[in-house]
């Protein structure tokens, strides 16, 4: 699972989804990988805008990442290569390969195996 | 400037959408002169060539756009449109390497009688040289004649002659030719439910998908839709309740993946996850520019979301002391679900989580006749933009596309069903589609004895 999904992802517990802890879901015992893909600005700009930031600098942090800015780059910041392949880098070149995705509300974890993420419930939570 | 566009002969509602979506994509406004589902001619009003390049180098149900010279219903006709419309730009072309051919649809003509046609046009002066091989520019003449299709459908009764008479300059071929290279023959991982690939790229067309857009599919499956939308260059997410089916068989490979590996697309590619929609873990923010999917039928696949079967309780067990659903190899209980209910959450979902002008392209069963056939699912803050149906013998499919109204704007939806149908236990209570569908001829054969008694 790449960092970029985690941004979009909460806790899939109905009554989770208005409590501002179940976002983001907090990466445990996750295991990185870097996987070299090609830089597409235009993707990462469009993209940006709908990223939730503090979201962003939470989960980056977790994982071991030196601090993000503390806000999002928003106009001529943009126009810097680096800045957007730095962001290029973490939201969609770092995948969490092995790990759990835990929701800070009601605890529930989700397991990733091979890269993949597992979002089902068990029934009572339902 | 008027277009000429030649359509391949199928689909036949898709192509008018197909189209449309294409201009949109291209930024081009585009106006429909003539349109007849029975001809594969269609007279188009776009800007500039450039334009028409732009519009048909996205289209797969368009195989080529020509610059309109002159139309006709018979030949002389036609030479008097095309002096009226081309006169001034003959001299242009009076050195320039060309080849004249000759197109023709329902009809044919000897080498003799296409000889003749081709000197009729002689007057506007082109001296050459003729290269059949690779000209500069290339001219068509196309004869359409009335079809037998036409004939059969309409009644209309068959002519001798053309009942119109082209005369077009080539501009640009279309991307057809990538429904060959997606062929799902072709392809690593696909599975019996595997949508084609011409049907996967016409509707990640209709659902807009470019380069720089995040596109998601719900009922991902063997990924056909993601492929498709990522081969015009979106990034894709897909999710399924069963997540067998987007990994596949083969042990430390990731099956979905095995296919943008090999159509060199893996940088489109973000991830696939196990999830039900209906207990989405995705935000309830506006993240994505584009959903195509096709939801379970529940006819040849289950129709299932998360919980439990009516009566059986939903506890927490524990096995060892330790809650089942941590052990290794835990199961999901899931529970029949309804076919009108499971749209309705596809539509909820595409209007929490599409940006403005975001679309859905969705497609959905029904049946064959009018009297039977199923309401199109609507929602007031979407509004639809195309309907387009594929037939088969006993029941057929509808692609829809919607538009994510930005707020303040809101559709007409007092013609939408009203009924939700997520109450009940069997897969036939739940599901009017399977219902009528296991009814028409696919019923067991007690059902069907029945009925040759009645």
């Amino acid at each position: 699972m790449k960092v970029i999904t985690a941004n979009f992802v909460t806790c899939a517990v109905k009554e989770c989804k208005t409590s501002p802890a179940s976002f983001p879901l907090h990466f445990q015992d996750a295991e990185l990988e870097q996987q070299e893909l090609d830089f597409q600005p235009e993707f990462i700009r469009n993209v940006l805008p709908r990223i939730d930031w503090e979201a962003l600098r939470t989960v980056s942090n977790e994982l071991g990442f030196p601090s993000l800015p503390d806000s999002k780059p928003e106009g001529e910041a943009l126009d810097n290569e680096q800045t957007l392949k730095d962001l290029h880098r973490l939201l969609l070149e770092t995948h969490v390969t092995e790990g759990k995705l835990t929701c800070g509300n009601c605890g529930h974890s989700y397991m990733i195996k091979e890269g993949i993420a597992n979002f089902l419930l068990p029934s009572h939570l339902v | 400037m008027d277009y000429l566009v030649r359509f391949a002969q199928l689909h036949e509602t898709f192509r008018r959408p197909e189209l449309q979506a294409c201009a949109t994509l291209a930024g081009a406004d585009i106006e429909f002169i003539t349109y007849n589902e029975y001809s594969p001619y269609c007279v188009v009003r776009l800007p500039d060539e450039a334009a028409a390049r732009a519009v048909a180098k996205r289209s797969i149900l368009v195989k080529d756009i020509f610059e309109l010279w002159g139309e006709g219903t018979n030949y002389e006709e036609l030479h008097a449109d095309v002096r009226r419309r081309t006169q001034h730009r003959w001299n242009d072309y009076i050195a320039v390497p060309f080849k004249f051919t000759i197109d023709y649809f329902a009809g044919t003509r000897s080498l003799v009688q296409k000889g003749e046609i081709i000197r009729s046009f002689s007057y506007m002066g082109f001296k050459g040289p003729i290269r059949l091989k690779d000209p500069d520019e290339e001219f068509f003449v196309m004869e359409e004649y009335i079809d037998d299709v036409e004939v059969s459908k309409l009644g209309v009764s068959r002519t001798e002659d053309p009942r119109k008479i082209y005369l077009s300059r080539k501009i640009a071929d279309s991307c057809r030719e990538d429904v060959l290279k997606y062929d799902l023959k072709k392809r690593r991982y696909i599975s019996t439910t595997s949508m084609d690939a011409e049907l996967s790229l016409i509707t990640a067309n209709m659902a807009l998908a470019a380069p720089g857009k995040l596109f998601f599919d719900p009922f991902v499956g063997t990924g056909s839709f993601i492929v498709a939308a990522s081969h015009f260059g979106a990034l894709t997410l897909g999710a399924d309740i069963d997540g067998r089916s987007f990994r596949g068989k083969e042990k430390g490979k990731l099956g979905v993946y095995e296919n943008f590996d090999q159509y060199g697309i893996k940088s489109k590619f973000i991830d696939t996850f196990t999830s039900d929609l209906t207990n989405t873990p995705l935000t309830r923010t506006a993240v994505l520019d584009g959903i195509v999917c096709d939801p379970p039928y529940g006819v040849r696949e289950g129709l299932r979301v998360l919980g439990n079967r009516k009566g059986k309780p939903a506890v927490n067990v524990i096995i060892d002391g330790i809650p089942a659903y941590l052990r290794p190899g835990f199961i999901a209980p899931k529970r029949p679900y309804g076919f009108e209910a499971l749209q309705n959450d596809v539509l909820n979902f595409a209007v929490r989580s599409l940006v403005p002008n975001g679309r859905l392209s969705m497609w959905m069963p029904t049946t064959n006749d009018e009297k039977t056939e199923f309401p199109v699912p609507m929602h007031q803050n979407l509004e639809i933009v195309s309907i387009s149906v594929q037939s088969f013998n006993t029941w057929a499919r509808r692609l829809i596309t919607y538009r994510r109204l930005p707020e303040g704007e809101l559709s007409d939806v007092t013609l939408a069903r009203k009924k939700i149908d997520d109450e009940g236990t069997t897969a036939d209570d739940l599901n009017a589609f399977r219902r009528v569908h296991m009814l028409r001829g696919h019923g067991t054969r007690v059902d069907q004895d029945q009925k040759k008694t009645e």
